[in-house]
């Protein structure tokens, strides 16, 4: 497993391996934001939350097909298939690298990017710790939605139309945790179905995803 | 050791290709399967490992031993010949890959990316990548497609190396590769199945 791992990381650091996209994608996003609402302080930085969240997702959703993609077009999908490691472990190892090299990143750049849009230096804190809790569950369904679409040429559209409306709650809760925390209001709720989503989608998808996958190797 | 395969019927994309196929195949002897283009031998051939489902009938062999190489070769090529290598030797758990790499004297290439090779390089390396899984039951479709009579030759020595260590082989081929009476041929035109024994598309749901 720890060589899937290495593996699935090395691959995205490497040349065509779109380490660095999504991150430059997020950024741009964010950036684009106050051109777009004008460059009211006040307004920016109550927005902030909101536009970091969607910007993340969008970002993550960038970088989704190729959990699959390519490994199914070069035959490693069918060689890991029969390989010792159950199917199951595959996905949740390929979500976990996607995490690493797409989610992480995300979150460490938010509070960089939350200068941009006038986010005083305590909103951090809760802005990075919702993306944290939040990005592992955006790696998980979208590993589900790339065994969804893997056989398809140029699925990734469909991808992302079905993976964005099950981002939804975890949206939600995401940036309702940070903009709670950042006013100073009780957390409680918020947090623990975002960490219900979160775990949940751990636990219970990458069963789904290996079962869809074995339908789409056939 | 044995690979049983008993009234096996194999499907694809619900259409019923071959009707109660059997052989049996036992340590240290091959199967060469034979047909012309589309009978479903590949087909045949990824039911087997596991890759489709068994409609009907029985594959029978001991769990986890059997290999798959296909018409891809599963070459990431960004990753050297060595990284790929190594890459199927720990997900395997087997250590060394210098035999891999012997056979088919590939130490030339060994720090290329494999995007940087050419098609029977790539080949030489995904039948290099069999050696090693470990595993006694090789299953391979079509291996000699884009090598040249050097590799071939190094690959027939390969397959009989396999055999000398009682593995099986089971492989989808037309040329000649010399295993002499450890290689038995099974011509699967006779298993074709009846166009009217027609599957019910609804029933890959279920």
């Amino acid at each position: 497993m720890n060589a899937l791992l290495l593996r699935d990381m090395r691959l995205a650091m490497r040349a065509g391996g779109g380490f660095g996209l999504s991150l430059a994608f997020f950024l741009i996003v964010v950036v684009l934001v106050p051109f777009g609402v004008g460059p009211e302080m006040g307004l920016l930085s109550k927005i902030a939350p909101g536009i970091l969240w969607v910007g993340a997702l969008l970002a993550c959703l960038l970088s989704l097909d190729r959990i699959f993609a390519l490994d199914f077009e070069d035959g490693t999908l069918d060689l890991l298939a029969t390989a010792p490691l159950p199917l199951e472990a595959v996905v949740s190892v390929k979500s976990f690298a996607h995490w690493i090299t797409t989610g992480l990143p995300l979150v460490l750049a938010a509070p960089v990017l939350g200068v941009l849009l006038g986010l005083q230096s305590d909103a951090f804190y809760w802005i990075v710790l919702s993306l944290l809790l939040g990005t592992p569950a955006l790696s998980v369904i979208g590993t589900f939605g790339a065994a969804l679409t893997v056989g398809l040429k140029r699925g990734g559209l469909l991808l992302s139309l079905l993976v964005l409306p099950l981002y939804v709650p975890t949206l939600i809760f995401g940036a309702e945790l940070a903009r709670r925390g950042i006013v100073g209001m009780d957390v409680g709720t918020p947090m623990s179905l975002l960490l219900g989503i979160t775990f949940a989608s751990i636990a219970l998808l990458p069963f789904a995803s290996a079962a869809v996958l074995k339908i789409n190797l056939r | 050791m044995t690979l049983t395969v008993s009234n096996l019927s194999v499907l694809r994309a619900s259409r019923h290709l071959l009707s109660g196929v059997g052989f049996e195949v036992s340590a240290g002897q091959a199967l060469i399967l034979r047909g012309p283009n589309g009978l479903g031998k590949t087909t045949l051939l990824r039911t087997i490992a596991g890759l489709q489902p068994v409609h009907e009938g029985q594959v029978d062999m001991p769990e986890d031993m059997a290999v798959y190489a296909g018409h891809l070769d599963g070459i990431k090529s960004t990753l050297t010949v060595r990284e790929n290598l190594e890459f199927w030797a720990s997900v395997f758990g087997t250590g060394s890959i210098d035999a891999a790499i012997a056979v088919f004297d590939m130490d030339q290439l060994i720090d290329r990316p494999g995007g940087m090779l050419s098609a029977g390089q790539k080949r030489r390396l995904g039948l290099a990548r069999l050696m090693v899984t470990g595993r006694p039951i090789w299953l391979l479709d079509e291996p000699t497609v884009s090598l040249d009579t050097v590799a071939v030759g190094q690959f027939g020595d390969m397959i009989a190396g396999h055999l000398d260590r009682g593995g099986i082989a089971v492989i989808a081929t037309h040329i000649d590769l010399g295993l002499g009476a450890r290689a038995e041929t099974l011509d699967l035109s006779q298993f074709k199945a009846a166009p009217e024994q027609q599957f019910n598309p609804n029933e890959a749901f279920l």
